[in-house]
Parts: structure tokens; C-alpha cells; sequence
């Protein structure tokens, strides 16, 4: 069973590399091509892996692991996930783009938030009572199937406000 | 309908699995976008429109040698952290997509016109210069200067290397209870080791050493309830080591009453205010606070009058504040005058009652009383292929995440424009090529991005060597013999 999954991990990459080396050739969408391998690539199949759920600005769901230790936006930049304007400070504490939404429960279940953190979510769009930073959680075990929500950005919504008026 | 024509007639490939035609694309068909302005606005823009459209090549046209504006030259030096954009702006930059031409002011060295032959969209990002004045007797004093000179001057930006502060004085009074208004209490009375390792320019550093200055008011025309500020910054002052706050028990009545109903935001910032205005200190703040050299404070309720001179007339000696009484409440009440006037004596006065941006062409429509540039959505009222972002859009308000989401609009509204055919990309355009020619014609040697990789390092390491993470160059003269080393 080990050999066959790492002849298939094998196979991946080379099709990965293939498909890259193509995409640039193309001058094609590659960001794209390489961000649908990472989320399916079979070498995250590992026991100690966390399985996150993002949501993105479309409504799309988007299934990726990460390592215990980890934060939400280090996952985020880690497996390339294409969400515009994400983590613009960098997981530094300075800006409010790595935020996120959670259901009630899971919320609860992240911990206290700092002072500082409340006071970078405050400038958020779209705050909500259970909101975070993505930046300041960090994925433990009993994160598994976690889902996080990305906020729609407040110019999408005057947008939308624009076409209906 | 045109941009597809053109995607279609470069050379097209299939490939195995994916149903459908990527074209390679020549450079001559494809769509030529240039941004005025090299500031967060035009970064977030170019980013955008870069990754949205395969097809489109960005052009970054700026006036100084040096990328990155309001993060270079507005941010203030003890914040490296927002600073971390420059990471991805750089990434945009070094796109083969994307060319920066530093060194070349738009409206002297090529005009408004000329890019919009040559390109077929231009982008108006280049910010707000000019600020808004008090328009009260003495402003013209030594002393006062804007808020915006002033954060220059610390931040190294060439135009104000001269201002050269007169920090003499006990007292400084600032105008204006926004986030540049406390940027500048908080360098006025940070102590000197923690600026010293941040990137404010060593002349700033040298002047602030020997500062005599040892409390700042920061003047609102109106209440606690109204401040401009955002929580992070006033909890910077809260918390800055060897200061205390000097606010006032009464400014801050009826306030509790009204927090339940606030928003979160406002609730959170006002309650940390008054909480530091009303509350009993805990042993351990008592002491840090009886320890402080230095004190800052709000001063509500009061309007500028006249600066007030010393007795030859040379120089600020105080300010004139006229007392207001509030009309109204929460975010939309009045300052009204009281009648009552107090004097404050004080020798420095900055004004940071805001930015404002400036006409760059009577071609180019203008709002002037909302200083801004009229359009929906970023898209220019009346002139097709003009679009706007950043400040110039929408104000000098926001933090960067708000110029970021601002940004990211108007470059959706042009490749809608594309998409949609209203901006017509179906000829070929020259774009930098043009411009090139009429900049070599008019002696005008642009400043390319791995040009400024080269004043960054020479930055970097000067830096180093006094334990800060850059030590800037501060003429333009400086950074131009760099760049063509």
C-alpha cells in the first residue's frame, strides 16, 4: 500500500511539473493549474494533518490540511489559496485582512482573543460576533473539519448595492 | 467582444484534459493600462488587474525615484509591520507583466493627454498632496507646520528634508484627533530607543534627541464620542513607556450612558478612553504613571482662532482655542461655538485636520470641494479610459485594508469595461514605447524598479550598520546617483 502511494505521490509530481511547464508555456492561468494540485495532492493524506474547510468570497468550499502549529493564514499562503488581499500585513497584527467567520460553537471552542486582536478585527468589513484574525489562530487536533468563512469585502457588497438600485 | 477577438488570434495550444483554448498572447495586442502613482492605491490596482487579465500589461509612472508613497513616506517609522506590504507590492513589480518608471512626473514630463494616447486606460492614483489648512490668523508663524510636512520631514521625504522643527518648546499642540494626529504625539514623545531602531531618517532622530518637548495636547472640535482615531493607535498611546495621559473627568460625562448603544468599534474605542480618563490606576500603572517625564492628552470641544506670536512676532508662542458646545449626538453632531475663548501656551502646532488631493490637468474633471476625482465605481465621470483609486477616489480616509478593497474595484470596474466593450481596447496601442521616446526627447531618464532594488539595498545596508532596517536616502539627487551606479 505504502509502495502504490508513493508511486502515485511519484506520478503526481511529475504531471505537477509537467502541467506547470505547460501552463508557462501557454502563459496560461498556472496560479490557477498549481493551487488545484496542492488542494488535491494525495502527500497531505498524513495522520497528523488538520482538515480545514475554507469558504471563499464565491461561496466555493475549499477542503486543505495543515500541520498542528500552524496558523489559519500560514495555510492559507502555504496552499497558495487565492483569496484576494489575504494576510496583507503578513500575520503581524496590523491589518484586518486575514479575517474570518465562524460558526457559534467552533468560535467558542478557539479561545480568548487578545486586545490587540480585537482591536485590529474592529476595522474589519463585515465584522461579525464571531469573528477572528486568522492570523492568531493556530490549528490544533481538535480543529479537524473545521470550516472558516472569508468575508465578502465591503466593495463587493456597495457593488451589489449599486446594481439593484 | 474586442478583447476576445484579440485573445483568439494569438497562437492558440490545447491541452490534453482541459477543454479549452489558452492563446499565447503578443505583446503588441495586448491591453495597455498605465497608473499614475505608486502608492498602496496603485500597487493593489495593478495587482488586480495584472491577475485578473492575462492580457494586460501595467505601467507605473511616478514622480519620485522611490516606489511605495504613503508606505514609504506617510507610515509611521515604529510600524513596521503595515510596512510588510512592500513584499507583495514588490512581487507585483517584478511581474514581466508590470514596469515601474520612477523619476517621471505625469502633468510636467509627459502629460494627462499623451498617456491616454498611448495607453488604452489610465489610472489616476497619485494620492492626496495637499492638505487641508486651518485658515486662522499667524498659521504663516514658525512653529506651525502641517501635519503632513511634519510626518514627512520624519519619514525622509525629499519636498520636506528643509523643515527642520523648532522643538524647543515644552508644549506642542496638535490639531486634528485622527491617526496622523497621534503618529505624531506618539514620535514626539516615544523615547529615543525605541525610534532609534525603527527607519525614521537620522536627522529626525538627532532632532527628537534633543527635543525639549514634554507634552502634547491633541485638539478636537468635538467630542470623545467623535474622535477620528482608530483603537490600535490610541492604545499605543495608553500604553507608550514614560507617559501619562492627561485627559479631562468632564469631557467624559453621560458617555457611559450612551456606549450600550454604540457599534462595536466606536464602543470599544471610547470605552478605552474613558476608562483612562475616569479610572482608578492599579497600583502598578500608578507608579509607571507617576514615573512619566512626559504627558499626552486629548483636548475636546475646542476650534482654533489665531495662533497666538511672541512679543517680536518671530516666532509661536500659543493658540487661541474657541470653546464648542456639541448639537446633536454620535458621529453626525455639530460643533457649535460657545462664545468662549481659551489660550494655551505652546511653540510647535501641527495641523492634522487632513489630507486633500490636488487638480493634476483642467483635462482630468475635478471635484473641489470634495477634493476628489468624480466617479462610480473608480470609472472617471465623463472621460472613458480614465479611471481613479485611492485617496483621490474616495477622500484621505482609511486604513490600507480600505484603500486595498478600494482599489481592488476600480481595477474590476475597467476589466468589466473590457469585458463589456464600453472601453475599447480593439486597436493596438504603444504604450511605455511612446512614452519612452517623448521622455528620452525631453531629457527625462526614468528610474526602473531593479534601479530602486539598488537604492534599497544601498538603504538596507546603511541601516545595518546603525542596528535600523533601512536608512533612507533623503534627496532625490542621493537616490538618483544611486540608481545609476
Amino acid at each position: 500500500m505504502a509502495f502504490v502511494t508513493a508511486l502515485r505521490r511519484l506520478a503526481h509530481v511529475r504531471l505537477r511539473e509537467y502541467s506547470w511547464r505547460t501552463a508557462a508555456v501557454t502563459s496560461g492561468a498556472w496560479l490557477t493549474s498549481q493551487r488545484s494540485f496542492t488542494s488535491s495532492s494525495p502527500s497531505l493524506r498524513s495522520d497528523n494533518k488538520v482538515t480545514i474547510n475554507f469558504v471563499n468570497r464565491d461561496g466555493e468550499k475549499i477542503t486543505v490540511k495543515g500541520s498542528p502549529g500552524d496558523s489559519l493564514l500560514d495555510i492559507v499562503i502555504n496552499e497558495d489559496l487565492d483569496f484576494d488581499g489575504f494576510g496583507a500585513c503578513e500575520g503581524t497584527l496590523a491589518c484586518s485582512t486575514c479575517h474570518l467567520i465562524f460558526d457559534e460553537d467552533t468560535y467558542k471552542s478557539l479561545g480568548p482573543v487578545t486586545d490587540e486582536e480585537m482591536d485590529m478585527l474592529d476595522l474589519a468589513y463585515g465584522l461579525t460576533d464571531t469573528s477572528r484574525l486568522g492570523c492568531q489562530i493556530c490549528l490544533t487536533k481538535s480543529l479537524e473539519g473545521v470550516v472558516a468563512r472569508v468575508p465578502e469585502s465591503v466593495a463587493d457588497i456597495r457593488q451589489s448595492k449599486d446594481e439593484s438600485s | 467582444m474586442s478583447g476576445h477577438k484579440m485573445l483568439f488570434s494569438g497562437l492558440k495550444l490545447w491541452t490534453a484534459g482541459r477543454s479549452r483554448w489558452i492563446s499565447r498572447l503578443h505583446d503588441d495586442c495586448s491591453t495597455k493600462v498605465c497608473i499614475v502613482g505608486s502608492g498602496p492605491a496603485g500597487f493593489y490596482t495593478a495587482q488586480h488587474l495584472i491577475k485578473a487579465r492575462q492580457d494586460v500589461e501595467v505601467d507605473i509612472y511616478e514622480r519620485l525615484p522611490v516606489p511605495f508613497g504613503l508606505v514609504r513616506f506617510g507610515v509611521a517609522p515604529d510600524h513596521p509591520e503595515v510596512k510588510n506590504v512592500i513584499n507583495t507590492f514588490t512581487q507585483t513589480a517584478r511581474q514581466s507583466r508590470c514596469h515601474f518608471y520612477g523619476n517621471v512626473s505625469v502633468g510636467t514630463d509627459v502629460s494627462v493627454e499623451e498617456l491616454r494616447h498611448a495607453y488604452h486606460a489610465v489610472v489616476l492614483s497619485y494620492g492626496a498632496e495637499g492638505n487641508r489648512g486651518m485658515g486662522v490668523p499667524g498659521e504663516d508663524l514658525p512653529g506651525v507646520h502641517a501635519a503632513k510636512d511634519f510626518v514627512g520631514w520624519y519619514n525622509g521625504l525629499p519636498s520636506c528634508r528643509e523643515l527642520r522643527p523648532d522643538l524647543s518648546c515644552e508644549t506642542a499642540v496638535i490639531l486634528g484627533q485622527g491617526n496622523v494626529a497621534l503618529d505624531v504625539a506618539r514620535v514626539l514623545l516615544a523615547p529615543l530607543d525605541i525610534l532609534k531602531k525603527t527607519d525614521i531618517t537620522q536627522p529626525a532622530l538627532e532632532a527628537l534627541a534633543e527635543s525639549q518637548v514634554r507634552r502634547v495636547l491633541i485638539v478636537g472640535r468635538r467630542g470623545p464620542m467623535q474622535v477620528a482615531c482608530t483603537i490600535k493607535e490610541l492604545r499605543e498611546m495608553v500604553n507608550l513607556p514614560n507617559t501619562r495621559p492627561e485627559l479631562m473627568a468632564a469631557d467624559f460625562e453621560g458617555v457611559a450612558e450612551a456606549l450600550k448603544d454604540l457599534p462595536r468599534p466606536r464602543k470599544r474605542l471610547t470605552e478605552l478612553m474613558s476608562k483612562t480618563a475616569l479610572e482608578i490606576p492599579g497600583e502598578k500603572e500608578q507608579q509607571r504613571r507617576s514615573g512619566a517625564s512626559h504627558t499626552w492628552g486629548f483636548r475636546f470641544f475646542r476650534s482654533p482662532v489665531e495662533i497666538l506670536a511672541d512679543p517680536e512676532r518671530s516666532r509661536t508662542a500659543g493658540i487661541r482655542l474657541a470653546v464648542n458646545r456639541l448639537e446633536g449626538s454620535g458621529e453626525g453632531a455639530r460643533a457649535v461655538l460657545t462664545g468662549e475663548v481659551e489660550d494655551v501656551t505652546c511653540g510647535l502646532v501641527i495641523s492634522s485636520i487632513g489630507y486633500k488631493s490636488l487638480p493634476i490637468h483642467p483635462s482630468v474633471p475635478f471635484d473641489s470641494r470634495k477634493a476628489v476625482v468624480p466617479n462610480s465605481m473608480g470609472r472617471v465621470q465623463q472621460a472613458a479610459g480614465l479611471y481613479c483609486s485611492g485617496w483621490l477616489k474616495t477622500g484621505p480616509t482609511g486604513v490600507i485594508a480600505t484603500t486595498m478593497n478600494s482599489s481592488f474595484d476600480t481595477a474590476r470596474s475597467l476589466v468589466e469595461d473590457m469585458e463589456s466593450g464600453t472601453l475599447d481596447v480593439s486597436a493596438a496601442k504603444p504604450g511605455s514605447q511612446s512614452v519612452s521616446a517623448l521622455l528620452e526627447k525631453r531629457g527625462v531618464k526614468p528610474v526602473t524598479f531593479s534601479d530602486w532594488e539598488k537604492i534599497d539595498g544601498v538603504e538596507t545596508r546603511r541601516g545595518e550598520v546603525v542596528g535600523k532596517p533601512r536608512e533612507k536616502l533623503l534627496t532625490v539627487e542621493e537616490m538618483l546617483q544611486v540608481a545609476r551606479s
